[in-house]
């Protein structure tokens, strides 16, 4: 066969579109990766709100500047950001039963990437709180206002959106991070797409799932940018 | 001048940082109504004598007591002193988040846990009072200096305050801006309030202050009203500075 030949051009570029958009395949298996695409979502969600709120928890506490407390804190936040996601995951789903603390893949999953993104937005948040200028402490303090009312009404509000780029990566990673939970049976998107790719021998489903991600992030991508805009001030 | 009750009274004030001395015993007392103007060159120790009167900076030794509480007590309540003692800064320190209304409120709600209406209400007549009634809707950044100064002069205000410290409150403005935060200060000097200024403006000091320290290396070398001060002062090292200011 001459591959320089029109009819050669023309069987590979089917061979293209059959292996990466068989229509047939995308809608037999579009509803099962739509469940993944929903899961995700769900684990997503869940994710980025109990890691940024134990975040801010975090870097609150330290911000009071006990000694052996904040040890700890710095302690697990760079131990969280130090170990491969992927590595934290397996060894909880296969480490934690030992101890009789075993969860479902969705749980662990969960957990491991919750950890994980605590651990980054405590140094974000934290860091925030820190580039808030000490004049502003004074100057609230000067007035009556306790450390907590201080840190809540006035630094606060700065720190947080100082932090809100680099918490929009943030989130955006970690969101990525649950196709991790695959290796631990959570039917996630790449989960199902991967399964239905086996089944079907056909590449096509990996294609709906690259689809289904981006769906999921233009919206993150979007709210982030928004909410940059929204809560910016000029300096 | 009209000599009211001592309002803060200072003794033996020592503070340290590390091994440097920065305040080697203060021994000051301010009247009710009055207006103590604090001048000295730069390093000498004048924001930490004024920072230390309500503790945003803790003294190393000494005693502070400000309208008859004891400012180092361990009973005294720090936060429910400093309303009573109000503070402005060289660099403003606005909240850059909030509006000047919200700037002036802030305390009125979360300290004096003032209603919404009546904190906005004694907040507006508080911006109405430096001038600035119509930028209440503004946030900082949409001010100029000297009226974000005079924001700040209304944020402490508003409390009520007992005493008001003014660190070098113009120094970080454009000349043609001092004069409106001059006459804010004047204005409530004019009205009886008691207080303690650290600046350069010695036509301000002439005009306004009841007494002139002049401060060195973290002592009060000499004190009096501000025409003795600056035209006839007894000490060398006064004469040197103020002829230095003067040449300025
Ligand atoms: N937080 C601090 N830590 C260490 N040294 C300080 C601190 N604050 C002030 N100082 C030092 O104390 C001295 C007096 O400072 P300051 O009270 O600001 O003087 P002034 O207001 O008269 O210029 C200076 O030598 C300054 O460097
Ligand atoms: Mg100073």
């Amino acid at each position: 066969m001459n591959p320089a030949s029109p009819a050669a051009a023309m069987t590979n570029w089917q061979a293209f579109l059959f292996t990466f958009f068989d229509a047939k395949t995308m809608a037999t298996y579009a509803p099962k990766i739509a469940q993944g695409f929903l899961l995700t979502v769900e684990l997503a969600i869940l994710i980025v709100i109990s890691g940024l709120a134990l975040g801010l928890f975090l870097a609150v506490v330290r911000s009071f500047r006990i000694r052996p407390l904040n040890w700890l804190i710095v302690f697990a936040v760079d131990l969280f950001r130090a170990l491969p996601p992927l590595v934290i995951i397996v060894f909880f789903y296969f480490g934690l039963p030992v101890v009789g603390l075993g969860f479902e893949g969705f749980t662990t999953t969960w957990l491991a990437l919750t950890l994980v993104l605590a651990a980054f937005a405590e140094e974000i948040f934290w860091a925030g709180i820190l580039a808030v200028p000490k004049g502003q402490w004074e100057a609230a303090r000067s007035t009556g206002l306790g450390f907590l009312g201080t840190l809540g009404w006035v630094v606060l509000p700065q720190a947080i959106r100082m932090t809100i780029p680099p918490l929009t990566n943030r989130t955006i990673a970690i969101t990525k991070g649950t196709a991790l939970g695959s290796v631990v049976a959570v039917a996630e998107i790449l989960s199902t797409a991967q399964s239905a790719m086996a089944e079907s021998a056909n590449p096509s489903p990996l294609t709906l799932g690259a689809i289904a991600y981006i769906i999921l992030f233009v919206p993150v991508v979007i709210a982030g940018r928004w909410i940059e805009t929204r809560f910016a001030w000029k300096r | 001048m009209t000599q009211g009750p001592v309002l803060l009274s200072v003794r033996g004030l020592r503070k340290s940082f590390g091994a440097t001395e920065v305040l080697r015993g203060i021994d000051l007392d301010v009247h009710e109504r009055e207006l103590v103007f604090i001048i000295g060159p730069s390093g000498s120790g004048k924001s930490t004598l004024l920072r230390c009167c309500n503790r945003l900076e803790e003294p190393s030794s000494g005693s502070i007591i400000v309208d008859g509480t004891d400012l180092m007590a361990r009973g005294t309540d720090i936060n429910l002193l400093r309303r009573r003692i109000g503070m402005v800064f060289q660099n403003f320190n606005l909240y850059p988040h909030m509006t000047a209304l919200g700037n002036v409120m802030l305390a009125l709600r979360r300290v004096l846990k003032k209603p919404r209406a009546e904190a906005e209400e004694i907040a507006r007549a508080a911006l109405a009072r430096v001038g600035l009634a119509d930028k209440a809707a503004n946030y900082p950044t949409e001010l100029s200096g000297g009226q974000q100064q005079r924001v700040a002069i209304a944020r402490a205000v508003a409390l009520d305050p007992k005493i008001m410290l003014f660190d070098e409150p113009t120094s970080a403005l454009d000349p043609e801006l001092v004069g409106s935060v001059l006459a804010t200060m004047r204005e409530l000097r004019e009205s009886g309030m008691t207080m303690m200024v650290v600046s350069h403006e010695m036509g301000f000091a002439r005009a306004a202050a009841d007494r002139v320290l002049f401060m060195d290396q973290g002592e009060i070398i000499e004190q009096g009203p501000p025409t003795q001060i600056f035209e006839d002062p007894r000490e060398a090292r006064t004469r040197a500075f103020v002829q230095q200011i003067n040449r300025h």
